[in-house]
């Protein structure tokens, strides 16, 4: 029975319209992004199939290429930095939330936003002139008395692994804290005060209410960060040393998927190496996607309970 | 305006109105009138269904998900499903339980919202005095003349209610509605509300839904008594209150329930 | 007896309370050195080498001394402006869209495919501009480099619209409804007005962003150690200076990449201060 009356000039239908077009240029626009990158991949799937994942030499020169020492580079780099990051990235954020005044919190969240502010390129340049040289002596003293760890057992020469892993570190740092802290902002007061109430220490709250309760945000959240850093291109192809060997300890020099684009692709001649770049690109979207897809369902089931 | 001597002209009328949410009936088969230039009160427990009720009259209840409705509703002898709703809320205007004065506007341009949104652009005469009379005729005048281009949220909750009922009046509408207007305020503010009415009336027709007894019998000159959905009683304030024709009209207004 | 073990418990915990405690400081602490030791760095060695030249001059030929970076700045701007003017409408109306219609599967779909378009690596979304622009025509732009960008800040600006608008409370839109305003006008002059400052300050926050992005230009813009102002052809930038100055082996080059990070660091974190603090005391708050 409800009717709506006619009317003469419509600014709702053409308001609904041009919202409805731009929704639809976005979708189209992701659309076109993933069969562009398939597309122009085909010739190298078509060279190499599924081996190309698994193989290891990468030659243009001979027209051989193999994925393998870049995708090692890009995981070993990003689930270290992140490995590494989740004590500090709980430790910040209890800090904001629980351990500091309001306005000390407020000044490291105000500070840690700052540093994701800076650009990767400059962190990079701070990488080259300041972190190299530092690591190239801990690296020295590691080798030095560690080389039988096979880890550690490689000439140190300051760019490679570990910086990168290093400076992975510091750029999704602040991304971390802040799914950590929006997971933390959702425990209930209740549970804190009924934990005080019976007599628990600060730390001991901690361990049993906050922790647990943001069990999914921080697996969710470190998901995100995994797929992050896998992204992050500029600072690490500054300190990673552009190698196209399988790195083998963690001072070798190597590259990730997205710091051989960085170094090759402008200098990339010849169908087949282009393709093969391209699929390179292909798996990093794909595995960045997975990746945060499973982040983002984690973190999603522990908004619903 | 009175047609002819006898017959008394109901600006609106409701016939057999049924209004779901989603499968949930929220109203009954409503059927009232709604005299022009007189207050009619619409009281009943909490959920009953008056706030839906009157969001029928300026058809904002459709606007919400999972509405539905049948029967019909006639302004002025015309059902207003047939009428374009946007014309329709110029002539029926609302004020909301909470005072909701835009912010980003100041008191002036509040006042004025309903052109300045609609792009209805007034020569500064014109729109000079439209802000005086309303805001006289809404009793703000006196407190605010000096203060025209300061943020409305400066003003106190009664003060911010009464600019949201110039701000209605501006648009010259023929009817009032008020959705419970006094709930968030104090009582001196509720007073100066009530009297307000008292005043308005002689121009507007007014509607006003509460949940306060006492103000729809210091205020209305018909109430409808709404419960669960259910017309229960509806007629002269006098006789609702002092001589119920309905039992559970009688308990509601006795304080056994509600 | 029973007491002293109690005791000896409770003295246990509050021992494990304080060291835990001292860890989360010492943490916290390690977070935010990065912050110093960066900005101290940069802002060091980029002052000690800034001079007004840098801004007046275009680059000086390989092995001289002296030279600016004036064609970065310029190349830079243009650039960001290119992008902004794809970006920010579109970014807006989607936010709009997402935040004022009503729920349907598509209005679900463009959610996710939001979410995807940001977790792209910003050097995947410049290679597929290369495929996309850059070959059709034939040669690198400022154009290319802008569209980049501009697909970097769109699910950005797409998703920080939204959430202002949504903080908009549904009484104002009622209100003005009420009135006899339409919809569209009641979405635009209603709750896009209140929630302008947010949507503002994401806007302004996604251009700083933008403005310290490489990756996505390498393959775009190219660079070049020319000044132009055509915007189909390559042109500078200064994160790319940035880049190729600091892998240069030339300390010429080097002194110039402070310098230049220097710039670009004030600029970005002046921008994100202040976005942080003014506008969003300006924007609308709820009582």
């Amino acid at each position: 029975m409800n009717k709506k009356a006619k009317s003469v000039f419509n600014g709702d239908k053409v308001f609904r319209d041009v919202l409805f077009l731009t929704a639809g240029f976005i979708v189209i626009l992701l659309i076109i992004i993933f069969i562009l990158l398939i597309h122009h991949s085909r010739p190298s799937i078509g060279a190499f199939g599924l081996g190309f994942l698994f193989r290891q030499r990468w030659n243009p020169g001979s027209n051989k290429f193999g994925a393998l020492p870049f995708i090692a580079g890009t995981l070993i780099t990003s689930a270290g930095a992140v490995l590494i990051t989740i004590p500090f990235s709980i430790s910040t954020s209890l800090f904001i939330k629980e351990y500091a005044s309001s306005w000390l919190g407020n000044l490291i969240s105000h500070m840690v936003d700052l540093l994701a502010a800076i650009p990767s390129v400059i962190i990079g340049m701070w990488g080259i002139f300041v972190l190299v040289p530092v690591m190239r002596s801990i690296e020295m003293i590691l080798y030095s008395h560690f080389a039988f760890i096979p880890l550690f057992n490689a000439p140190p020469i300051g760019v490679g692994l570990l910086s990168a892993i290093f400076i992975l570190v510091i750029m999704t740092l602040p991304y971390s804290i802040s799914i950590t802290r929006d997971s933390m902002v959702q425990v209930p007061v209740s549970l804190k005060e009924g934990a005080y109430a019976l007599g628990a220490t600060r730390w001991r709250m901690v361990r049993s209410v906050i922790i647990p309760y943001c069990k999914n945000g921080i697996i969710g959240g470190t998901m995100l960060a995994l797929g992050r850093a896998m992204g992050e291109t500029m600072a690490v192809t500054m300190v990673i040393g552009n190698s196209t060997r399988l790195p083998r300890t963690l001072f070798d020099p190597a590259n990730t998927i997205a710091s051989l684009l960085a170094n090759q692709f402008n200098e990339a001649s010849g169908t087949l190496y282009v393709s093969s770049l391209i699929q390179l690109a292909l798996i990093l979207f794909i595995i960045s996607l997975l990746i945060n897809i499973t982040g983002r369902i984690i973190v999603h089931k522990m908004k619903m309970t | 305006m009175k047609e002819d001597g006898m017959k008394e002209s109901f600006i609106i009328q409701v016939r057999g109105l049924f209004a779901y949410y989603g499968r949930n009936q929220v109203l009954k088969n409503i059927n009232l009138n709604i005299e022009e230039n007189k207050i009619t009160a619409i009281i009943g427990p909490s959920g009953c269904g008056k706030t839906t009720l009157i969001r029928c009259f300026n058809r904002l209840f459709e606007m919400a998900p999972d509405s539905s409705s049948s029967g019909s509703i006639l302004y002025k002898d015309n059902d207003i499903a047939l009428h374009d709703p946007i014309d329709l809320r110029r002539e029926i205007g609302m004020v909301f339980q909470r005072a909701n004065p835009f912010p980003t506007m100041h008191i002036y341009n509040n006042v004025l919202a309903g052109y300045h949104l609609n792009g209805r652009h007034l020569k500064k005469s014109d729109a000079d005095r439209i802000v005086e009379e309303t805001l006289k005729k809404a009793a703000l005048w006196d407190e605010v003349r000096d203060k025209l281009f300061q943020s409305p949220q400066r003003l106190s909750g009664g003060q911010q209610q009464r600019l949201c009922i110039a701000r209605t009046i501006a648009v010259c509408p023929k009817v009032i509605l008020l959705d419970e207007p006094c709930a968030a305020l104090d009582p001196i503010s509720t007073y100066r509300i009530e009297e307000l009415m008292l005043t308005l009336k002689k121009d507007y027709t007014i509607v006003i839904v509460t949940h306060n007894m006492q103000q729809a019998a210091r205020v209305s000159d018909y109430t409808a008594f709404l419960m669960l959905g259910n017309l229960i009683e509806f007629g002269l304030t006098n006789q609702i209150f002092t001589s119920p024709k309905n039992k559970r009209t009688e308990e509601y207004i006795t304080g056994r329930f509600g | 007896m029973t007491i002293m073990m109690l005791r000896l418990g409770y003295k246990y915990q509050k021992f494990q309370d304080r060291l835990a405690t001292c860890v989360v400081y010492f943490l916290t602490f390690l977070t935010v050195l990065p912050l110093f030791l960066v900005v101290g760095y940069i802002v060091l060695n980029g002052f000690r080498h800034f001079s007004l030249d840098l801004l007046i001059k275009n680059p000086a030929p390989v092995g001289e001394a002296g030279g600016g970076v004036l064609n970065g700045i310029i190349g830079s701007v243009i650039i960001i402006v290119i992008a902004a003017l794809m970006g920010i409408p579109i970014g807006v109306l989607g936010g709009v869209y997402l935040a004022e219609a009503k729920e349907s599967r598509f209005k679900h779909i463009l959610r996710i495919a939001v979410e995807i378009l940001q977790g792209i690596p910003s050097i995947v979304i410049g290679i597929v501009v290369y495929l996309l622009i850059v070959l059709p025509m034939r040669g690198f732009s400022a154009l290319a480099g802008g569209v980049a960008l501009a697909i970097i800040m769109l699910p950005v600006i797409v998703i920080s619209t939204e959430e202002s608008l949504r903080l908009v409370p549904h009484e104002l839109k009622e209100a003005g409804i009420a009135l006899g305003v339409p919809g569209w006008r009641v979405s635009l002059f209603v709750v896009l007005r209140t929630g302008l400052g947010g949507v503002i300050s994401g806007i302004l926050l996604s251009l700083s962003r933008i403005a310290g992005e490489t990756a996505p230009l390498l393959f775009t813009v190219l660079g070049s150690q020319f000044f132009s102002l055509k915007i189909t052809q390559p042109m500078a930038a200064l994160p790319l200076q940035i880049f190729n100055y600091s892998i240069s082996p030339y300390p010429e080059w080097h002194s110039i990449g402070f310098a230049v990070s220097f710039l670009l660091l004030i600029f970005i974190l002046t921008i994100n201060i202040m976005t942080r603090t003014v506008i969003e005391k300006m924007s609308y708050k709820r009582r």
